[in-house]
């Protein structure tokens, strides 16, 4: 069964030139126990859609969706207080940014402690329960590599560097046992050391409690060792989907794979200082949307069809939506 | 080749104090000796608080080592003199958005360091202003935009100008591509390594992005804990490292790129 069903989410932003569609007919859908990565820069809306599966967004912005299910429950039709009893239970974010999302006058123990759900401590007496809080905390401190709990927990966010602050936003999203992790860049400016240390603990947590997790990030060489599925976003359009693979071997859209060759660790065969292929120009801003597919005037590839939206097509359950895809030749 | 940069011995020390009575912090940095050809690229990497940062601060000027000695083709540069450096070495600080004043526009941002550094008349500043500007990709007309109209790769562009515009013989840049999204990301990789192959500036520069380092550096300074470790050239370290550090830094490195064959 369908964990995460999203088909057709639209999200439109009130500007002062007009409603502007932030995120454009994107679709995602996550199977129990997958690990299914969403790609983009920034802009792109990967956080727009973290937020919109939370529920943090602005009343004011104008959200339609065909479907957006959480084990078949609609999310959009639920009360906000059924809403937040599921995500509360069953779903965990970490955000971008750790030492921004964290609360800056309360210790990393503090914030730590609030954390543990109620529910885990129900068995043991009251007067014992400060103890088991605090042994539950230390337990998930030293899982995601945090070897000094104690130094860490007197601590405030500004005291201790970027990567301590998202491995500890990382325990605090994992200690309430969700169902379904959703990973905002949890490794951006990490270190490669720690940062294979935390993709090997959530690839564990995947193999081992059967932890479904949304990853969202650009790094793809994070994203190729541990997720199944991608989704590939570029300025609020899904660009294309499928298996992990097969995006590799053969990508059907000219953005997956700018993005692939983009990052020079993915091919062996590069001499080095050898020019690295990159697509001209820049992301467009939300007041600057281009109509129609919005690469249009970045791709290589554009003609004149391209003012018009592509329809989102596929091959088996490859999607992709561009007029003219690469690759095409061979089947 | 010609040695551009030789640094022997630079030592510093850095003491925090964070409270009254707390015992104060104390950072050294052991004495760091490296070499630099001219024309070549040296990225330094290592983790956090290994005084990577501290380091190209140091090469730049902005703090003062206690010893040592910095020789840049041949000529010592003495450590107050930072009228001389700054015309020799210039650098990229880590965040764009914020060593950028908004209050200027590009134009009078660049004009700046010609103006205290230079005795250029103000139309051979607008034209050397406009020529870096269209050397770094961006137009002559962007001398009139303010930094807040201005995408990141295009500030990161800014950047690279400012470092360019006194023809430097060194650039030290911290973290140039953290914050770049890829398809900016390789565009600027691009145009650093063209613009290293015609004018011949030596490049030294930090990341965390061991895929890029192994791209574009042609020698690698392994920084652990205020010591270098490990130096040597790239494709030596990525393929028999020696220091237990380097080690585990390149077998992290290779189980990310191995799936992605």
């Amino acid at each position: 069964m369908l964990l995460l069903d999203i088909k057709n989410l639209t999200v439109e932003i009130d500007t002062s030139t007009g409603w502007v569609k932030a995120l454009d007919k994107v679709s995602l859908h996550l199977k129990k126990g997958e690990i299914s990565a969403l790609v983009g820069e920034s802009g792109s809306g990967k956080s727009l859609i973290v937020r919109t599966i939370v529920g943090a967004i602005p009343d004011r912005w104008r959200i339609t969706a065909d479907r957006m299910t959480w084990k078949g429950q609609d999310l959009l039709s639920m009360s906000a207080q059924q809403r937040r009893k599921i995500i509360r239970n069953e779903m965990s974010v970490v955000f971008q940014n750790a030492n921004h999302s964290l609360d800056p006058t309360a210790s990393l123990g503090q914030q730590l402690r609030e954390s543990v759900p109620a529910n885990q401590l129900e068995e043991v007496s009251f007067w014992q329960r400060k103890a088991l809080r605090t042994d539950i905390i230390v337990k998930y401190l030293h899982k995601v590599g945090i070897k000094d709990h104690q130094q860490c927990m007197r601590a405030y966010p500004h005291q201790v560097p970027d990567d301590i602050c998202q491995k500890v936003m990382l325990a605090m999203a994992l200690v309430s046992k969700p169902e379904l992790l959703i990973a905002d860049d949890p490794t951006m400016g990490m270190e490669i050391t720690s940062k294979v240390q935390i993709l090997r603990l959530l690839t564990k947590l995947n193999q081992t409690q059967n932890l479904s997790i949304l990853f969202i990030g650009h790094d793809l060489s994070a994203i190729a060792n541990m997720a199944t599925h991608m989704t590939v976003l570029y300025s609020g359009q899904t660009v294309e989907s499928g298996k992990i693979g097969w995006l590799h071997k053969r990508p059907l859209h000219p953005y997956t794979k700018a993005l692939l060759d983009s990052a020079p660790s993915f091919r062996k065969d590069l001499a080095p200082k050898s020019t690295l292929s990159s697509l001209d120009g820049t992301i467009p801003t939300l007041q600057h949307l281009p109509i129609g597919c919005r690469l249009g005037p970045r791709c290589p590839r554009a003609q004149k069809e391209c003012v018009k939206t592509p329809k989102m097509r596929h091959i088996s359950s490859h999607f992709y939506s561009c007029h003219f895809p690469l690759n095409r030749g061979g089947k | 080749m010609s040695i551009l940069l030789e640094v022997k011995g630079l030592r510093a020390k850095k003491v925090t104090k964070s409270g009254l009575f707390a015992k104060p912090k104390v950072f050294e940095l052991a004495p760091i000796d490296f070499v630099l050809q001219a024309g070549e690229t040296m990225a330094i990497i290592g983790e956090n608080g290994s005084g990577k940062s501290l380091l190209a601060k140091l090469l730049v000027g902005a703090e003062r080592p206690d010893a040592g000695v910095i020789t840049l083709n041949g000529e010592v540069l003495q450590p107050d003199n930072i009228k001389q450096r700054c015309l020799k070495i210039r650098m990229i600080f880590q965040q764009g958005q914020g060593s950028i004043n908004p209050g200027l526009t590009l134009g009078a941002l660049l004009d700046e360091p010609l103006k205290l550094n230079t005795e250029f008349s103000t139309l051979e500043r607008k034209r050397k202003i406009e020529q870096t500007l269209t050397q770094v990709g961006l137009m002559s007309e962007h001398a009139h935009f303010y930094p807040h109209m201005l995408s990141e790769g295009q500030r990161q562009r800014v950047l690279l100008a400012r470092a360019l515009i006194l023809n430097p013989d060194v650039i030290v840049a911290d973290e140039p591509f953290a914050a770049l999204d890829p398809s900016v990301r390789s565009q600027t990789v691009n145009l650093l390594m063209k613009l290293q192959r015609n004018l011949g500036v030596g490049f030294i520069f930090i990341s965390h992005h061991l895929g890029i380092v192994r791209h574009i550096s042609d020698r690698i300074l392994v920084m652990k804990n205020g010591e270098v470790v490990e130096t040597g050239k790239t494709d030596v370290i990525f393929n028999w490292p020696k220091h237990d550090y380097t080690k585990k830094l390149v077998h992290a490195y290779q189980t990310l790129a191995k799936t992605n064959k």
